[in-house]
Protein backbone atom coordinates (compact mmCIF):
# COMPACT_ATOMS: atom_id res chain seq x y z
CA UNK A 1 0.00 0.00 0.00
CA UNK A 2 1.87 3.02 -1.18
CA UNK A 3 0.07 6.29 -1.02
CA UNK A 4 1.76 9.30 -2.49
CA UNK A 5 1.85 11.89 0.25
CA UNK A 6 3.55 15.23 0.27
CA UNK A 7 6.21 15.77 2.91
CA UNK A 8 4.25 18.72 4.19
CA UNK A 9 1.17 16.63 4.86
CA UNK A 10 3.25 13.95 6.50
CA UNK A 11 4.81 16.57 8.78
CA UNK A 12 1.38 17.85 9.79
CA UNK A 13 0.16 14.31 10.51
CA UNK A 14 3.24 13.64 12.57
CA UNK A 15 2.82 16.80 14.62
CA UNK A 16 -0.88 16.18 15.37
CA UNK A 17 -0.41 12.51 16.14
CA UNK A 18 2.52 13.12 18.50
CA UNK A 19 0.61 15.89 20.28
CA UNK A 20 -2.40 13.62 20.81
CA UNK A 21 -0.19 10.67 21.81
CA UNK A 22 1.68 12.73 24.39
CA UNK A 23 -1.59 14.14 25.75
CA UNK A 24 -2.95 10.62 26.33
CA UNK A 25 0.33 9.46 27.81
CA UNK A 26 0.74 12.58 29.93
CA UNK A 27 -0.78 11.26 33.21
CA UNK A 28 1.67 8.35 33.20
CA UNK A 29 4.59 10.64 32.36
CA UNK A 30 3.48 12.99 35.14
CA UNK A 31 3.55 10.40 37.94
CA UNK A 32 6.85 9.15 36.56
CA UNK A 33 8.35 12.63 36.98
CA UNK A 34 6.63 13.13 40.34
CA UNK A 35 8.08 9.91 41.73
CA UNK A 36 11.57 11.47 41.58
CA UNK A 37 10.63 14.48 43.71
CA UNK A 38 10.52 14.94 47.46
CA UNK A 39 7.12 14.76 49.18
CA UNK A 40 7.10 18.54 49.76
CA UNK A 41 7.95 19.36 46.15
CA UNK A 42 5.47 16.89 44.66
CA UNK A 43 2.44 18.93 45.70
CA UNK A 44 3.82 22.23 44.35
CA UNK A 45 2.46 23.90 41.22
CA UNK A 46 3.51 22.02 38.04
CA UNK A 47 6.40 24.30 37.04
CA UNK A 48 7.79 24.53 40.59
CA UNK A 49 7.47 20.78 40.89
CA UNK A 50 9.44 20.22 37.70
CA UNK A 51 12.25 22.58 38.67
CA UNK A 52 12.64 21.08 42.16
CA UNK A 53 15.68 18.83 42.72
CA UNK A 54 15.45 15.17 41.71
CA UNK A 55 15.66 12.46 44.36
CA UNK A 56 15.20 8.71 44.71
CA UNK A 57 14.01 8.86 48.32
CA UNK A 58 10.38 7.92 47.58
CA UNK A 59 11.38 4.60 46.11
CA UNK A 60 13.25 3.70 49.28
CA UNK A 61 10.42 4.86 51.57
CA UNK A 62 7.75 2.82 49.75
CA UNK A 63 9.58 -0.41 50.57
CA UNK A 64 10.21 0.61 54.20
CA UNK A 65 6.70 1.78 54.86
CA UNK A 66 4.74 -1.16 53.58
CA UNK A 67 6.86 -4.04 52.38
CA UNK A 68 6.35 -3.28 48.71
CA UNK A 69 8.41 -6.28 47.69
CA UNK A 70 5.95 -8.73 49.26
CA UNK A 71 3.06 -7.34 47.23
CA UNK A 72 5.20 -7.30 44.12
CA UNK A 73 6.08 -10.96 44.55
CA UNK A 74 2.40 -11.72 45.18
CA UNK A 75 1.55 -10.07 41.85
CA UNK A 76 4.23 -12.10 40.08
CA UNK A 77 3.11 -15.31 41.76
CA UNK A 78 -0.60 -14.74 41.07
CA UNK A 79 -0.26 -13.66 37.45
CA UNK A 80 2.32 -16.23 36.35
CA UNK A 81 0.87 -18.96 38.57
CA UNK A 82 -2.67 -18.55 37.27
CA UNK A 83 -1.48 -18.30 33.66
CA UNK A 84 0.70 -21.42 33.83
CA UNK A 85 -2.00 -23.41 35.61
CA UNK A 86 -4.46 -22.24 32.97
CA UNK A 87 -2.06 -23.26 30.22
CA UNK A 88 -1.76 -26.81 31.58
CA UNK A 89 -5.53 -27.19 31.47
CA UNK A 90 -6.07 -25.27 28.25
CA UNK A 91 -3.45 -26.82 25.96
CA UNK A 92 -5.05 -30.29 25.79
CA UNK A 93 -8.53 -28.80 25.42
CA UNK A 94 -7.52 -26.37 22.67
CA UNK A 95 -5.52 -29.08 20.93
CA UNK A 96 -8.51 -31.41 20.91
CA UNK A 97 -10.86 -28.72 19.59
CA UNK A 98 -8.46 -27.60 16.88
CA UNK A 99 -7.39 -30.97 15.55
CA UNK A 100 -10.26 -33.32 16.38
CA UNK A 101 -13.23 -31.02 15.84
CA UNK A 102 -16.72 -32.43 16.17
CA UNK A 103 -20.13 -30.97 15.46
CA UNK A 104 -20.30 -29.59 18.97
CA UNK A 105 -16.83 -27.98 19.08
CA UNK A 106 -18.14 -24.59 18.07
CA UNK A 107 -20.87 -24.66 20.71
CA UNK A 108 -18.43 -25.73 23.42
CA UNK A 109 -16.06 -22.93 22.48
CA UNK A 110 -18.84 -20.38 22.47
CA UNK A 111 -20.10 -21.60 25.82
CA UNK A 112 -16.61 -21.32 27.28
CA UNK A 113 -16.31 -17.73 26.07
CA UNK A 114 -19.71 -16.91 27.51
CA UNK A 115 -18.58 -17.92 31.02
CA UNK A 116 -16.13 -15.02 30.78
CA UNK A 117 -19.10 -12.68 30.71
CA UNK A 118 -20.57 -13.75 34.03
CA UNK A 119 -20.59 -10.58 36.18
CA UNK A 120 -18.27 -11.08 39.15
CA UNK A 121 -20.53 -9.20 41.53
CA UNK A 122 -23.33 -11.69 40.83
CA UNK A 123 -21.31 -14.54 42.29
CA UNK A 124 -19.31 -12.58 44.87
CA UNK A 125 -20.96 -13.93 47.98
CA UNK A 126 -20.90 -17.62 47.03
CA UNK A 127 -17.21 -17.39 46.19
CA UNK A 128 -16.56 -15.47 49.40
CA UNK A 129 -18.40 -18.18 51.41
CA UNK A 130 -16.57 -20.99 49.63
CA UNK A 131 -13.26 -19.28 50.29
CA UNK A 132 -14.07 -18.96 54.01
CA UNK A 133 -15.25 -22.55 54.37
CA UNK A 134 -12.19 -23.85 52.50
CA UNK A 135 -9.94 -21.60 54.59
CA UNK A 136 -8.37 -19.98 51.53
CA UNK A 137 -9.49 -16.39 52.02
CA UNK A 138 -6.42 -14.15 51.69
CA UNK A 139 -4.29 -17.02 50.38
CA UNK A 140 -2.26 -16.98 47.18
CA UNK A 141 -3.54 -20.41 46.18
CA UNK A 142 -7.21 -19.41 46.26
CA UNK A 143 -6.57 -16.35 44.10
CA UNK A 144 -4.43 -18.29 41.63
CA UNK A 145 -7.39 -20.64 41.09
CA UNK A 146 -9.92 -17.81 40.69
CA UNK A 147 -7.70 -15.81 38.31
CA UNK A 148 -7.01 -19.00 36.35
CA UNK A 149 -10.75 -19.68 36.02
CA UNK A 150 -11.67 -16.18 34.87
CA UNK A 151 -8.93 -16.20 32.23
CA UNK A 152 -9.24 -19.85 31.16
CA UNK A 153 -11.76 -19.09 28.36
CA UNK A 154 -9.37 -16.52 26.85
CA UNK A 155 -6.40 -18.88 27.12
CA UNK A 156 -8.30 -21.72 25.45
CA UNK A 157 -9.65 -19.38 22.80
CA UNK A 158 -6.25 -17.92 21.91
CA UNK A 159 -4.52 -21.29 21.83
CA UNK A 160 -7.33 -22.66 19.67
CA UNK A 161 -6.89 -19.91 17.08
CA UNK A 162 -3.10 -20.38 17.04
CA UNK A 163 -3.43 -24.19 16.75
CA UNK A 164 -5.91 -23.76 13.90
CA UNK A 165 -3.25 -21.90 11.93
CA UNK A 166 -0.95 -24.93 11.97
CA UNK A 167 -1.55 -26.66 8.63
CA UNK A 168 -3.10 -30.11 8.96
CA UNK A 169 -0.92 -31.47 6.12
CA UNK A 170 2.12 -31.33 8.37
CA UNK A 171 0.38 -33.55 10.89
CA UNK A 172 -0.67 -35.98 8.20
CA UNK A 173 2.87 -36.13 6.87
CA UNK A 174 4.18 -36.85 10.36
CA UNK A 175 1.56 -39.58 10.81
CA UNK A 176 2.52 -41.15 7.48
CA UNK A 177 6.10 -41.24 8.63
CA UNK A 178 4.91 -43.30 11.56
CA UNK A 179 4.80 -40.67 14.30
CA UNK A 180 2.66 -41.60 17.27
CA UNK A 181 0.21 -39.16 18.83
CA UNK A 182 2.80 -38.42 21.49
CA UNK A 183 5.55 -37.75 18.93
CA UNK A 184 3.16 -35.60 16.96
CA UNK A 185 2.43 -33.40 19.94
CA UNK A 186 6.00 -33.25 21.21
CA UNK A 187 8.04 -32.88 18.03
CA UNK A 188 5.70 -31.36 15.47
CA UNK A 189 3.03 -29.32 17.21
CA UNK A 190 4.90 -27.96 20.20
CA UNK A 191 7.69 -26.24 18.26
CA UNK A 192 5.15 -24.70 15.90
CA UNK A 193 2.86 -23.65 18.71
CA UNK A 194 5.47 -21.99 20.91
CA UNK A 195 5.13 -18.44 19.48
CA UNK A 196 1.34 -18.60 19.92
CA UNK A 197 1.67 -19.97 23.42
CA UNK A 198 4.14 -17.23 24.33
CA UNK A 199 1.68 -14.57 23.15
CA UNK A 200 -1.10 -16.23 25.12
CA UNK A 201 1.01 -16.25 28.28
CA UNK A 202 1.96 -12.61 27.76
CA UNK A 203 -1.59 -11.33 27.42
CA UNK A 204 -2.94 -13.42 30.28
CA UNK A 205 -0.18 -12.38 32.66
CA UNK A 206 -1.14 -8.79 31.89
CA UNK A 207 -4.84 -9.44 32.47
CA UNK A 208 -4.17 -11.28 35.74
CA UNK A 209 -1.70 -8.64 36.92
CA UNK A 210 -4.28 -5.88 36.48
CA UNK A 211 -7.36 -7.77 37.72
CA UNK A 212 -8.96 -5.56 40.32
CA UNK A 213 -12.14 -7.10 41.65
CA UNK A 214 -11.28 -10.48 43.12
CA UNK A 215 -7.80 -9.35 44.12
CA UNK A 216 -9.37 -6.50 46.13
CA UNK A 217 -12.16 -8.50 47.70
CA UNK A 218 -10.52 -11.84 48.48
CA UNK A 219 -7.24 -10.63 49.97
CA UNK A 220 -6.04 -8.85 53.09
CA UNK A 221 -2.47 -8.36 54.32
CA UNK A 222 -1.06 -11.73 53.30
CA UNK A 223 -1.98 -12.40 49.68
CA UNK A 224 -2.61 -8.82 48.49
CA UNK A 225 -1.01 -8.14 45.10
CA UNK A 226 -0.09 -4.67 43.85
CA UNK A 227 -3.68 -3.78 42.84
CA UNK A 228 -4.79 -4.09 46.47
CA UNK A 229 -1.58 -2.50 47.79
CA UNK A 230 -2.13 0.59 45.64
CA UNK A 231 -5.79 0.74 46.70
CA UNK A 232 -4.58 1.14 50.30
CA UNK A 233 -3.28 4.57 49.26
CA UNK A 234 -6.86 5.77 48.75
CA UNK A 235 -7.31 6.44 52.46
CA UNK A 236 -6.56 10.07 53.42
CA UNK A 237 -3.62 9.14 55.69
CA UNK A 238 -1.93 7.68 52.66
CA UNK A 239 -2.08 10.85 50.62
CA UNK A 240 1.59 11.07 49.78
CA UNK A 241 1.99 12.04 46.14
CA UNK A 242 5.64 11.20 45.67
CA UNK A 243 5.34 7.82 47.39
CA UNK A 244 2.10 6.98 45.61
CA UNK A 245 3.81 7.91 42.32
CA UNK A 246 6.83 5.76 43.08
CA UNK A 247 4.66 2.81 44.11
CA UNK A 248 2.50 3.23 41.00
CA UNK A 249 5.45 3.49 38.64
CA UNK A 250 6.91 0.29 40.04
CA UNK A 251 3.52 -1.42 39.82
CA UNK A 252 2.82 -0.54 36.19
CA UNK A 253 6.30 -0.42 34.62
CA UNK A 254 6.81 -4.17 34.09
CA UNK A 255 3.35 -4.64 32.63
CA UNK A 256 3.56 -1.52 30.47
CA UNK A 257 6.68 -2.93 28.83
CA UNK A 258 5.09 -6.35 28.35
CA UNK A 259 1.95 -4.67 27.05
CA UNK A 260 3.79 -2.84 24.30
CA UNK A 261 4.96 -6.21 23.00
CA UNK A 262 1.47 -7.67 23.06
CA UNK A 263 -0.54 -5.18 20.99
CA UNK A 264 -1.46 -7.67 18.29
CA UNK A 265 -2.37 -10.42 20.74
CA UNK A 266 -4.56 -7.98 22.59
CA UNK A 267 -6.85 -7.60 19.59
CA UNK A 268 -6.91 -11.34 18.99
CA UNK A 269 -7.42 -12.28 22.63
CA UNK A 270 -10.01 -9.73 23.65
CA UNK A 271 -12.26 -9.65 20.60
CA UNK A 272 -12.51 -13.43 20.32
CA UNK A 273 -11.62 -13.24 16.64
CA UNK A 274 -14.53 -10.97 15.78
CA UNK A 275 -12.09 -8.34 14.46
CA UNK A 276 -9.19 -9.36 12.26
CA UNK B 1 -10.16 -37.97 9.36
CA UNK B 2 -10.74 -38.29 13.06
CA UNK B 3 -11.03 -41.87 14.26
CA UNK B 4 -13.17 -43.19 17.07
CA UNK B 5 -10.00 -43.53 19.10
CA UNK B 6 -8.88 -39.95 18.62
CA UNK B 7 -12.38 -38.75 19.39
CA UNK B 8 -12.46 -40.31 22.81
CA UNK B 9 -8.93 -39.05 23.41
CA UNK B 10 -10.11 -35.57 22.46
CA UNK B 11 -13.03 -35.80 24.86
CA UNK B 12 -10.64 -36.80 27.62
CA UNK B 13 -8.38 -33.85 26.86
CA UNK B 14 -11.26 -31.41 27.04
CA UNK B 15 -12.70 -32.89 30.23
CA UNK B 16 -10.65 -30.91 32.80
CA UNK B 17 -11.36 -27.54 31.16
CA UNK B 18 -15.06 -28.26 30.64
CA UNK B 19 -15.52 -29.61 34.17
CA UNK B 20 -13.74 -26.67 35.79
CA UNK B 21 -15.61 -24.03 33.81
CA UNK B 22 -18.91 -25.81 34.39
CA UNK B 23 -18.23 -25.89 38.13
CA UNK B 24 -17.04 -22.28 38.16
CA UNK B 25 -20.23 -21.24 36.42
CA UNK B 26 -22.82 -23.50 38.07
CA UNK B 27 -21.81 -23.72 41.73
CA UNK B 28 -21.84 -19.99 42.50
CA UNK B 29 -24.79 -19.43 40.19
CA UNK B 30 -26.93 -22.00 41.97
CA UNK B 31 -25.86 -20.59 45.34
CA UNK B 32 -26.73 -17.03 44.28
CA UNK B 33 -30.10 -18.20 43.02
CA UNK B 34 -30.70 -20.08 46.27
CA UNK B 35 -29.81 -17.09 48.45
CA UNK B 36 -31.90 -14.74 46.33
CA UNK B 37 -35.10 -16.49 47.41
CA UNK B 38 -34.24 -16.41 51.09
CA UNK B 39 -33.77 -14.08 54.02
CA UNK B 40 -30.07 -14.35 54.79
CA UNK B 41 -28.41 -11.89 57.16
CA UNK B 42 -25.09 -13.38 58.34
CA UNK B 43 -24.43 -10.46 60.70
CA UNK B 44 -27.75 -11.00 62.49
CA UNK B 45 -27.84 -14.69 63.40
CA UNK B 46 -31.06 -14.18 65.40
CA UNK B 47 -32.96 -13.65 62.13
CA UNK B 48 -33.85 -17.11 60.86
CA UNK B 49 -33.15 -18.05 57.24
CA UNK B 50 -36.47 -18.57 55.52
CA UNK B 51 -37.90 -18.81 52.04
CA UNK B 52 -39.37 -15.51 50.94
CA UNK B 53 -40.27 -16.20 47.32
CA UNK B 54 -39.66 -13.21 45.07
CA UNK B 55 -39.62 -10.68 47.95
CA UNK B 56 -35.91 -9.89 47.49
CA UNK B 57 -36.40 -9.32 43.77
CA UNK B 58 -39.26 -6.92 44.43
CA UNK B 59 -37.44 -5.15 47.26
CA UNK B 60 -34.30 -4.72 45.18
CA UNK B 61 -36.09 -2.83 42.41
CA UNK B 62 -38.38 -0.87 44.73
CA UNK B 63 -35.63 0.32 47.09
CA UNK B 64 -34.89 4.04 46.93
CA UNK B 65 -31.33 3.42 45.72
CA UNK B 66 -32.30 1.25 42.73
CA UNK B 67 -33.31 3.84 40.14
CA UNK B 68 -30.47 6.25 40.95
CA UNK B 69 -28.11 3.29 40.51
CA UNK B 70 -29.67 2.43 37.15
CA UNK B 71 -29.32 6.04 36.03
CA UNK B 72 -25.70 6.27 37.24
CA UNK B 73 -24.88 3.01 35.45
CA UNK B 74 -26.49 4.15 32.20
CA UNK B 75 -24.73 7.53 32.31
CA UNK B 76 -21.32 6.01 33.01
CA UNK B 77 -21.61 3.15 30.49
CA UNK B 78 -23.23 5.38 27.85
CA UNK B 79 -20.80 8.24 28.39
CA UNK B 80 -17.73 6.06 28.18
CA UNK B 81 -19.05 4.23 25.10
CA UNK B 82 -19.80 7.48 23.33
CA UNK B 83 -16.42 9.03 24.12
CA UNK B 84 -14.33 5.95 23.36
CA UNK B 85 -16.14 5.15 20.11
CA UNK B 86 -16.03 8.66 18.68
CA UNK B 87 -12.48 9.46 19.81
CA UNK B 88 -11.48 5.90 18.94
CA UNK B 89 -12.54 6.31 15.30
CA UNK B 90 -10.80 9.70 15.07
CA UNK B 91 -7.62 8.37 16.66
CA UNK B 92 -7.62 5.24 14.51
CA UNK B 93 -7.97 7.36 11.36
CA UNK B 94 -5.18 9.63 12.58
CA UNK B 95 -2.83 6.77 13.42
CA UNK B 96 -3.48 5.20 10.01
CA UNK B 97 -2.07 8.27 8.26
CA UNK B 98 1.51 8.18 7.01
CA UNK B 99 3.79 9.84 9.55
CA UNK B 100 7.18 9.62 11.20
CA UNK B 101 7.38 7.51 14.35
CA UNK B 102 4.03 5.77 13.88
CA UNK B 103 5.00 2.84 16.10
CA UNK B 104 6.13 5.13 18.91
CA UNK B 105 2.91 7.17 18.83
CA UNK B 106 0.87 3.98 18.97
CA UNK B 107 2.83 2.88 22.02
CA UNK B 108 1.97 6.18 23.75
CA UNK B 109 -1.71 5.91 22.86
CA UNK B 110 -2.28 2.37 24.07
CA UNK B 111 -0.29 2.73 27.31
CA UNK B 112 -3.26 3.58 29.59
CA UNK B 113 -4.87 0.21 28.88
CA UNK B 114 -2.03 -1.54 30.69
CA UNK B 115 -2.23 0.58 33.81
CA UNK B 116 -3.96 -1.32 36.60
CA UNK B 117 -7.39 0.13 37.47
CA UNK B 118 -6.46 1.08 41.03
CA UNK B 119 -3.44 3.05 39.79
CA UNK B 120 -5.37 4.92 37.11
CA UNK B 121 -8.18 5.77 39.50
CA UNK B 122 -5.84 7.06 42.23
CA UNK B 123 -3.63 8.86 39.74
CA UNK B 124 -6.58 10.86 38.44
CA UNK B 125 -8.17 11.32 41.85
CA UNK B 126 -5.06 12.64 43.61
CA UNK B 127 -2.62 14.00 41.07
CA UNK B 128 -5.16 15.55 38.69
CA UNK B 129 -8.59 16.03 40.28
CA UNK B 130 -7.62 16.85 43.85
CA UNK B 131 -9.15 20.29 44.63
CA UNK B 132 -6.03 21.48 46.53
CA UNK B 133 -2.91 19.87 45.12
CA UNK B 134 -4.18 18.39 41.85
CA UNK B 135 -2.82 19.40 38.46
CA UNK B 136 -6.16 20.91 37.39
CA UNK B 137 -6.43 22.86 40.65
CA UNK B 138 -2.98 24.38 40.06
CA UNK B 139 -3.97 25.36 36.52
CA UNK B 140 -7.29 26.86 37.61
CA UNK B 141 -5.58 28.83 40.38
CA UNK B 142 -2.96 30.13 37.95
CA UNK B 143 -5.83 31.34 35.75
CA UNK B 144 -7.40 33.03 38.75
CA UNK B 145 -10.35 30.62 38.90
CA UNK B 146 -11.73 28.76 41.90
CA UNK B 147 -10.66 25.11 42.12
CA UNK B 148 -13.31 22.49 41.38
CA UNK B 149 -14.13 19.55 43.63
CA UNK B 150 -14.27 17.18 40.68
CA UNK B 151 -15.13 13.92 42.40
CA UNK B 152 -17.82 15.32 44.69
CA UNK B 153 -19.39 18.03 42.53
CA UNK B 154 -19.04 16.23 39.20
CA UNK B 155 -18.64 12.65 40.31
CA UNK B 156 -20.16 10.98 37.24
CA UNK B 157 -18.25 13.14 34.74
CA UNK B 158 -15.02 12.53 36.62
CA UNK B 159 -15.52 8.76 36.65
CA UNK B 160 -16.41 8.85 32.94
CA UNK B 161 -13.14 10.69 32.24
CA UNK B 162 -11.10 8.16 34.22
CA UNK B 163 -12.75 5.10 32.68
CA UNK B 164 -12.67 6.57 29.15
CA UNK B 165 -8.95 7.18 29.54
CA UNK B 166 -8.54 3.50 30.41
CA UNK B 167 -10.68 2.17 27.54
CA UNK B 168 -9.89 4.58 24.69
CA UNK B 169 -6.71 2.63 23.84
CA UNK B 170 -8.71 -0.58 23.50
CA UNK B 171 -11.24 1.00 21.13
CA UNK B 172 -8.48 2.72 19.14
CA UNK B 173 -6.40 -0.42 18.76
CA UNK B 174 -9.32 -2.52 17.52
CA UNK B 175 -10.65 0.17 15.18
CA UNK B 176 -7.12 0.71 13.85
CA UNK B 177 -6.83 -3.01 13.13
CA UNK B 178 -10.13 -2.81 11.26
CA UNK B 179 -9.13 0.30 9.28
CA UNK B 180 -5.89 -1.33 8.19
CA UNK B 181 -7.87 -4.15 6.57
CA UNK B 182 -9.74 -1.63 4.40
CA UNK B 183 -9.18 -2.02 0.68
CA UNK B 184 -7.11 1.02 -0.31
CA UNK B 185 -7.95 0.64 -3.99
CA UNK B 186 -11.61 1.10 -3.21
CA UNK B 187 -10.82 4.39 -1.47
CA UNK B 188 -8.58 5.55 -4.31
CA UNK B 189 -11.22 4.67 -6.88
CA UNK B 190 -13.79 6.70 -4.97
CA UNK B 191 -11.36 9.58 -4.72
CA UNK B 192 -10.73 9.51 -8.47
CA UNK B 193 -14.46 9.49 -9.11
CA UNK B 194 -14.54 12.76 -7.22
CA UNK B 195 -15.95 11.61 -3.89
CA UNK B 196 -15.14 14.19 -1.23
CA UNK B 197 -13.51 13.21 2.07
CA UNK B 198 -16.77 13.35 4.09
CA UNK B 199 -18.60 11.15 1.62
CA UNK B 200 -15.70 8.70 1.45
CA UNK B 201 -15.83 8.56 5.26
CA UNK B 202 -19.60 8.08 5.44
CA UNK B 203 -20.03 5.66 2.54
CA UNK B 204 -16.82 3.60 2.65
CA UNK B 205 -14.89 3.90 5.91
CA UNK B 206 -17.79 3.96 8.37
CA UNK B 207 -19.63 0.93 6.92
CA UNK B 208 -16.32 -0.96 6.87
CA UNK B 209 -15.82 -0.10 10.55
CA UNK B 210 -19.36 -0.87 11.64
CA UNK B 211 -18.69 -4.42 12.72
CA UNK B 212 -15.55 -3.53 14.65
CA UNK B 213 -17.49 -0.71 16.30
CA UNK B 214 -20.24 -3.12 17.30
CA UNK B 215 -17.69 -5.49 18.80
CA UNK B 216 -16.03 -2.66 20.74
CA UNK B 217 -19.45 -1.54 21.94
CA UNK B 218 -20.50 -4.98 23.15
CA UNK B 219 -17.20 -5.98 24.78
CA UNK B 220 -16.86 -2.64 26.51
CA UNK B 221 -20.47 -2.76 27.70
CA UNK B 222 -19.82 -6.10 29.40
CA UNK B 223 -16.68 -4.80 31.11
CA UNK B 224 -18.13 -1.37 31.91
CA UNK B 225 -21.22 -2.82 33.57
CA UNK B 226 -18.82 -4.45 36.00
CA UNK B 227 -16.43 -1.57 36.76
CA UNK B 228 -15.63 -1.63 40.42
CA UNK B 229 -12.10 -0.57 41.39
CA UNK B 230 -12.47 2.88 39.81
CA UNK B 231 -15.44 3.66 42.08
CA UNK B 232 -14.10 1.78 45.09
CA UNK B 233 -10.94 3.92 45.35
CA UNK B 234 -12.46 7.26 44.31
CA UNK B 235 -15.97 8.00 45.61
CA UNK B 236 -16.92 4.68 47.25
CA UNK B 237 -20.28 5.08 45.58
CA UNK B 238 -21.13 8.44 47.17
CA UNK B 239 -22.09 11.69 45.40
CA UNK B 240 -24.51 9.85 43.12
CA UNK B 241 -21.86 7.58 41.61
CA UNK B 242 -23.31 4.32 42.90
CA UNK B 243 -23.69 1.95 39.96
CA UNK B 244 -25.70 -1.29 39.99
CA UNK B 245 -22.52 -3.31 40.47
CA UNK B 246 -21.49 -1.14 43.40
CA UNK B 247 -24.97 -1.26 44.91
CA UNK B 248 -25.00 -5.07 44.79
CA UNK B 249 -21.51 -5.18 46.27
CA UNK B 250 -22.61 -2.96 49.17
CA UNK B 251 -25.73 -5.04 49.81
CA UNK B 252 -23.79 -8.29 49.80
CA UNK B 253 -20.50 -7.49 51.54
CA UNK B 254 -20.95 -4.20 53.40
CA UNK B 255 -24.45 -4.54 54.85
CA UNK B 256 -24.37 -8.34 54.45
CA UNK B 257 -27.95 -8.55 53.29
CA UNK B 258 -27.10 -11.56 51.18
CA UNK B 259 -30.65 -12.39 50.07
CA UNK B 260 -31.29 -8.90 48.72
CA UNK B 261 -27.83 -8.60 47.18
CA UNK B 262 -28.16 -11.98 45.50
CA UNK B 263 -31.42 -10.94 43.89
CA UNK B 264 -29.54 -7.92 42.54
CA UNK B 265 -26.80 -10.26 41.38
CA UNK B 266 -29.30 -12.32 39.41
CA UNK B 267 -30.50 -9.13 37.70
CA UNK B 268 -26.88 -8.31 36.83
CA UNK B 269 -26.34 -11.80 35.42
CA UNK B 270 -29.45 -11.55 33.25
CA UNK B 271 -28.42 -8.10 31.99
CA UNK B 272 -24.88 -9.28 31.13
CA UNK B 273 -26.30 -12.31 29.35
CA UNK B 274 -28.48 -10.18 27.11
CA UNK B 275 -25.45 -8.16 26.01
CA UNK B 276 -23.35 -11.30 25.71
CA UNK B 277 -25.94 -12.91 23.43
CA UNK B 278 -25.48 -10.21 20.80
CA UNK B 279 -21.70 -10.44 21.11
CA UNK B 280 -21.65 -14.22 20.82
CA UNK B 281 -23.75 -14.04 17.68
CA UNK B 282 -21.05 -11.95 15.98
CA UNK B 283 -18.28 -14.16 17.35
CA UNK B 284 -20.15 -17.25 16.18
CA UNK B 285 -20.44 -15.96 12.62
CA UNK B 286 -16.67 -15.54 12.47
CA UNK B 287 -15.92 -18.94 13.89
CA UNK B 288 -15.32 -21.52 11.20
CA UNK B 289 -15.15 -24.46 13.53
Amino acid sequence: MARAVTTRRKAINTAIAWAVGLLIFFPILWIFLMSFKSEGDAIKAPLDMLSAPWTLESYGVVQERSDYFKHFSNSVLLSFGSTLLGLIIAVPAAWAMAFVPSKRTKDVLMWMLSTKMLPAVGVLYPIYLLFISLGILDSQLGLIVVLMLINLPIIIWMLYTYFKEIPGEILEAARMDGASLRDEVLYVLTPMAIPGMASTVLLNVILAWNEAFWTLKLTAANAAPLTAFIASYSSPEGLFYAKLSAASVMAIAPILIMGWFSQKQLVRGLTFGAVK
Amino acid sequence: MATQHSRSAARLMMAPAVTLLLGWMLVPLVMTLFFSFRTYLPLRPEVAQTWVGFDNYVRFVTSSSFWPAVVATLIIVGGVLLITLILGVILALLLDQPMWGQGAVRVLVIAPFFVMPTVSALLWKNMFMDPVNGFFAHILRALGLAPIEFLSQHSLTSIIVIVSWEWLPFATLILLTAIQSLDQEQLEAAEMDGASWPSRFIYIILPHLSRAMTVVLLIQTIFLLGIFAEIFVTTQGSFGSKTLTYLIYQRVLESQNVGLGSAGGVYAIILANIVAMFLMRIVGKNLDA
